[in-house]
């Protein structure tokens, strides 16, 4: 069964002391797709890919990478997995090259191709010209592009990447994420941790982490079509007042602010229309009330409040 | 294997890249020796002493020029009174001082006078020196009046004394202090460099993140440890050559043994010291944390190792520390080898245990390394 996917994941947890960093979480990633898992700071992404790497014992549960076992074969994931850590971990006194040849050599890129391979790589990283520039001296955008090829010298069939596009620019990310569907077009599967909404939209699959817990596990279409009742973007002249009026209707599911814009989350079009005479008697200038498609941030606020409230009715105070 | 030699190429990259530090790390340790050679346990001699010649006569200058002929003191006051005398010794300016009775000149008439001598007894090793000199001085001149007094009698008999004790120096024969000292100098760097070179090798890649990015490839412990002590081994063998040209060209203390001895026990000794620098980044989690556990086995190598104190003397807890130290057999081989110009069969009380000391620390370095992140 676990022959098709590239990952399988079963009940995974991890407990640092009493602190439950990611519990028992399941998922699986078919080979040659893109996995995007999703969240705030301190969900359990960085655990879970630090687990799924080798160099993190899980607590209990299982997993495996290319079918074998994270606990019993740590070492022979790693010679067959690619990972970029969150701080582009690079050596900064060392030139591009230089860096480039260290992973060839660490992950022992056979001698007689490996001029041809960093060749290649530079190519597609775009640091052809530089390849004497000390990487202290480069840009994130750079920087990051160089952890990636360091990260994939060895041409690995599965890649892990963790927060590969923080603190770069927005076109440089656009560019990554095409290096990386290009990877995933040549079977490579993939799994990249984000809070960027817009890049989870690009992944095959999305996992969407809260309090160490898979709070959702789809593609994004049927993510968003899953959130149910109908979502209303309501554009007014005091949106934190009405975003507080809304929060308190009866009927209303969700109330959340994107930036001016108010998005709420009703059952159906007669909670809507109670809502906006509600507003407008409240003395709230309402200038335009849509029914709009759930963005993925939607989806996900939804999700955590869902969440939050079975937890708080099954009794289970919050960490 | 061949991942060890690309953490070392890494390893002397990152040397290179830094040129003061390398330069730091090469001239250092031979301007201590520079420095420590003059500053550490030189001979004792011209001990600043101060005169009270009450006496004033040609018998009490004659004693007094002795004193100054047998190098071991120096005038630096003379004064006319005991008071004054004994000023001089409490404010420091002079550490002993003499005083000669106004009935001096009776000695050379046969008559007994007694020559208090002040010593400042605060520094025990100085003082020590000086009384032994002291009283080798009064003896001496004791026996010269004797002898006088008896070839002026009229019996005339042939003095000789009873027993006559013959010295026969066999290693250090000029007793230079330096040429015990240098030898245990140079195990005392080497020590304090070793350990400070390695001590933030793996720690530092912690707190740059990329040791997280090291231990995701499949290289192995043992690799990485080895790839991370032998470029210093060749570093500080750097050191060695200098330390070893300065001390023979320099302060003449050349060694007296085979040379090629003395670089592989170096390099064994070296394996260990790197190693256990190398085991504190490994349980450090900071280089903080490992820059101070480095300095704190300081103290230890310069006082347990028997470098400036003899361990004969030291309390048995004491004593058998010191053998919880590479540095204390490796500083019985220095001497060894440089003064005695002993070889390996001689030295092998010390060898094996230095070398199963450097063996049981690359061991635990490599046991204590795990490639996981908590």
């Amino acid at each position: 069964m676990s022959h098709g996917n590239a990952v399988q994941v079963d009940q995974l947890t991890k407990k640092f002391g009493g602190f439950t960093a990611v519990h028992q979480v399941s998922f699986a990633i078919p080979t040659g797709e893109i996995f995007g898992l999703l969240g705030p700071n301190g969900a359990g992404k960085t655990t879970t890919i630090r687990m799924l790497c080798g160099i993190l014992l899980p607590t209990s549960g299982r997993a495996t990478v290319l079918s074998l076992d994270v606990t019993r074969q740590p070492e022979a994931i790693k010679q067959s997995i690619g990972y970029m850590s969150q701080k582009f971990a690079l050596y900064n006194d060392l030139t591009v090259i230089e860096n480039l040849d260290f992973y060839a050599r660490m992950y022992q890129v056979p001698a007689k191709s490996r001029s041809a391979r960093l060749d290649e790589l530079l190519e597609m990283a775009g640091l052809v010209g530089h390849e004497k520039d000390k990487t202290a001296n480069l840009s994130g955008a750079w920087r990051q592009r160089l952890a990636l090829a360091c990260a994939i010298v060895h041409r690995p069939p599965m890649l892990f990447l963790d927060e590969p596009t923080a603190g770069v620019d927005p076109i440089s990310r656009r560019e990554f994420w095409n290096m990386i569907y290009a990877l995933a077009g040549q079977g490579v599967s993939v799994l990249a941790t984000t809070h960027y909404m817009d890049e989870a939209e690009q992944c095959n699959i999305i996992g969407m982490m809260h309090d160490g817990r898979l709070i959702a596990l789809d593609d994004p279409d049927t993510l968003k079509a899953g959130l149910a009742g109908d979502l209303l973007e309501i554009e007014c002249d005091a949106p934190g007042r009405a975003e507080a009026l809304a929060a308190e209707f009866p009927g209303v599911m969700e109330a959340a602010l994107h930036g001016v814009l108010l998005h709420v989350n009703v059952p159906d079009a007669q909670v809507g229309l109670s809502l906006e005479t509600a507003l407008t008697r409240a003395g709230i200038v309402i200038r335009r009330i849509e029914q709009v498609l759930p963005s993925l941030e939607d989806v996900f606020v939804a999700m955590v409040e869902t969440q939050d409230r079975a937890r708080v009715r099954a009794g289970i105070a919050k960490e | 294997m061949s991942r060890m030699w690309t953490i070392m190429r890494k390893e002397f990259l990152h040397i290179i890249r830094d040129p003061r530090t390398l330069g730091l790390v090469v001239a250092l340790p031979v301007l201590s020796l520079l420095l420590l050679s003059y500053a550490v346990a030189r001979d004792i001699k011209n001990i600043p002493l101060v005169v009270a010649d009450l006496s004033k006569t040609e018998v009490s200058r004659h004693f007094m020029d002795r004193y100054w002929l047998s190098g071991f003191f120096r005038m630096a006051y003379e004064v006319d009174s005991e008071t004054a005398l004994l000023q001089l010794i409490d404010s420091g300016k002079a550490k002993a001082g003499l005083l000669i009775p106004e009935d001096f000149h009776k000695v050379s008439v046969g008559e007994a006078s007694a020559v208090p001598f002040y010593i400042d007894g605060s520094d025990p090793a100085l003082a020590q020196a000086a009384q032994l000199a002291a009283e080798t001085i009064g003896q001496v001149a004791a026996q010269d009046v004797l002898v006088e007094q008896l070839n002026n009698s009229p019996l005339r008999i042939e003095l000789r004394l009873p027993v006559d004790t013959r010295f026969r120096f066999l290693y250090n024969p000029d007793m230079r202090r330096l040429n015990f000292t240098i030898p245990g100098l140079v195990a005392s760097i080497l020590q304090i460099q070793a350990l400070l070179l390695t001590s933030s090798a793996i720690v530092r890649e912690r707190e740059q993140g990329t040791l997280e990015q090291l231990i995701v490839t499949p290289i192995k412990p043992w690799e990485l440890m080895l790839g991370k002590i032998l470029p210093f081994v060749l570093v500080t063998f750097v050191n060695v050559g200098l330390i070893l040209a300065v001390a023979s060209f320099w302060f003449r203390v050349p060694v007296a043994g085979s040379l090629t001895l003395l670089l592989i026990l170096t390099a064994i000794f070296l394996l260990g010291s790197l190693g256990l620098g190398v085991l504190i980044s490994n349980i450090s989690r900071t280089q903080m944390q490992a820059m101070y556990l480095a300095a704190f086995s300081l103290m230890p190598t310069l006082i347990l190792s028997g470098f400036l104190y003899p361990r004969e003397n030291m309390h048995w807890i004491a004593y058998y520390a010191g053998y919880l130290l590479p540095v204390t057999f490796y500083l019985d081989i220095m001497r060894g080898i440089i003064l005695k110009g002993v070889g390996a069969s001689t030295l092998w009380p010390s060898i094996w245990p230095m070398a199963l000391f450097s063996v049981v620390v690359f061991v635990a370095s490599v046991l204590v390394f795990h490639k996981r992140v908590e």
